[in-house]
């Protein structure tokens, strides 16, 4: 249980950054409502977004039994994308309510198109199926880029492909506290997930009804994508690189694992936050640029050390 | 007691299975045989209610597996599918847990602690049990999948071609288990089975099957000759006696 105090130090420890560091000072004029209004929101708005982005990886993951994949590599931030658009351009007053519904629907819409995808991609290479993703993620986010060349949208792409928290104040994130009731309802099912993990004959062997528990947890992940997606933006490699750390060190086992996995990714994305804010002060770099470079690096790694097909 | 009546089954323009009709008599263990591509591994996903049948039913102690609850179903019967490609990073023991599932659906209880620790000692599993399955041999890895599946405390076992990559110890070691849990336990087993003379030595009954039809099965002893062996495989075969035992030589 070494990892938990580590990682518990890790958060408080990002955390009084993040509540520190920043353009102004908290020492001019009134630091108190500088907390309130935007240091805080922005920390909690990093921890959510990124234990969001964890947990639809993990999930994914266990769907496809593939963990090289995150929803990133699985079209889903550009469905999600596609449907902002769609909302943008025919009901551009819609209440946010709306759009995170359509955005996860339409998340939705793209997971399930990769999950067709991946039942006809060969198991036996382990690379193959991120490739895939990466493939069908591009053409989705073309035909996006495309409709937004179009309709001169191309400024919101912009701002919903490169997650960033400079934006967060009060009353411009609380949305991402719903990540949090889906981690709770994650947990609730967590044997579950974990069963799916072992392939859909050997599920339904021991019981479990395969396709409601998939359904569930695409609807989870496609929830947690759009929530993030629309607050403050996307952020590739978070779901990629939490779980694998995590399972690297404690295994697969997510009823014991999920709340190291949330946290993990809710510190990694605040660490890139807090650097992103440093490194050319007093300007910012998003964090998803900084997570880009980071995730970047551990996602090599891990292609380095994927065992090619379990050895007998 | 299994009753097949009249199972077909076929994906798209290719029928796998064709009109079988088997009853399996509880106990000892029945070995289904022949060659690549005879339909077993389907006849077992059938049998187990995890495929369904473009035709026939199935009924396994009085349950019909595909309208009975998943967890009805889970409880009458347990399926190992071929040793899987990806392995989940659990420990043995959480592997093993995991065979109580459709008993306790989440919240295990001490007589569910008890079973898994039973599986464990049944298949010298106890001193691994924190050990992550990536770290075990093939031989270890398989003996975690077979325990979850016992663990699964169901009155029939089909286990798919569980001797691939296994060296002859562990063969030899898993099949005298099998054997074991088969007297007196109240256990069935159902094996896919590649290796004639591992069917001959531990079998009590084999199920031959050509072409996704059944076209002998008897008990071990009776069943293996040459002649029914040539005419399954296509393939000639001697058949020898070792201490009231077939050998089977392929020739």
């Amino acid at each position: 249980m070494r990892q938990w105090p580590l990682l518990i130090c890790a958060l408080i420890g990002v955390s009084g950054l993040s509540l520190l560091i920043g353009a102004a000072s908290l020492s001019d004029g009134d630091g108190g409502w500088l907390l309130m209004v935007s240091r805080f929101p922005r920390t909690a708005a990093a921890l959510l977004a990124g234990a969001g982005l964890a947990l639809a990886g993990v999930v994914v993951q266990q769907v496809v039994q593939n963990r090289l994949v995150e929803p990133a590599l699985t079209g889903t931030p550009e469905a999600a994308m596609l449907g902002l658009l769609a909302v943008t351009l025919i009901a551009p007053g819609m209440a946010i309510a709306g759009k995170m519904l359509v955005a996860a629907a339409a998340a939705l819409a793209g997971m399930a198109g990769f999950i067709a995808l991946a039942k006809r991609v060969p198991r036996s290479d382990p690379m193959l199926l991120p490739i895939v993703g990466l493939v069908y993620g591009g053409i989705l986010g073309a035909i996006g880029i495309w409709a937004a060349w179009l309709t001169d949208l191309m400024q919101y792409l912009g701002t919903w492909q490169l997650g960033e928290f400079s934006g967060v104040m009060i009353g411009r994130y609380e949305w991402l506290w719903a990540v949090a009731g889906m981690a709770v309802l994650l947990y609730a099912v967590a044997d579950r997930i974990t069963i799916l993990g072992l392939g859909e004959a050997q599920a339904r062997s021991l019981g479990l009804n395969y396709k409601q528990t998939r359904a569930l947890g695409l609807v989870i992940v496609s929830v947690l994508t759009a929530l993030v997606m629309v607050t403050v933006g996307a952020f590739p490699f978070v779901g990629l690189v939490a779980p694998n750390l995590v399972s690297r060190w404690r295994g697969d086992n997510l009823r014991a694992n999920l709340p190291l996995i949330a946290l993990g990714g809710g510190v990694l994305v605040l660490a890139a936050d807090v650097i992103g804010r440093v490194i050319r002060y007093p300007f910012e770099i998003p964090a998803a640029t900084v997570f880009g470079v980071f995730g970047a690096s551990v996602f090599l790694w891990l292609l380095h050390a994927a065992p090619r097909r379990a050895h007998g | 007691m299994i009753k097949v009546r009249g199972l077909g089954y076929g994906v798209g323009d290719t029928v796998i299975l064709h009109d079988v009709n088997l009853t399996l008599a509880p106990g000892g263990i029945t070995a289904l045989i022949g060659p690549n591509g005879a339909g077993k591994s389907s006849l077992l996903h059938c049998m187990a209610g995890l495929t369904t049948p473009t035709q026939g039913r199935v009924e396994i102690d009085g349950l019909d597996p595909f309208t009975a609850r998943d967890e009805a179903r889970a409880r009458a019967v347990a399926l190992l599918q071929q040793t899987p490609v990806v392995v989940s990073r659990l420990q043995v023991r959480e592997l093993v847990s995991f065979g109580r599932w459709p008993h306790h659906r989440g919240r295990p209880g001490p007589k569910d602690m008890e079973k898994v620790e039973e599986a464990l000692e049944a298949f010298s599993l106890t001193d691994f049990a924190e050990r992550p399955l990536e770290t075990l041999s093939g031989g270890q890895r398989q003996r975690a999948f077979i325990a979850m599946t016992y663990a699964q405390d169901t009155s029939w076992m089909f286990l798919d071609e569980p001797l691939n990559a296994l060296d002859p110890r562990h063969a030899r070691d898993l099949m005298a288990r099998l054997h074991g849990l088969s007297r007196g336990h109240d256990r069935s087993i159902v094996i896919v089975i590649h290796d004639i003379n591992a069917a001959a030595g531990w079998a009590d009954r084999i199920v031959a099957m050509k072409d996704g039809r059944i076209v002998a099965h008897d008990a071990s002893a009776a069943l293996l000759t040459p002649e029914t062996l040539a005419d399954v495989f296509d393939t000639p075969f001697e058949v020898l006696r070792h201490k009231d035992r077939p050998v089977v030589i392929s020739r």
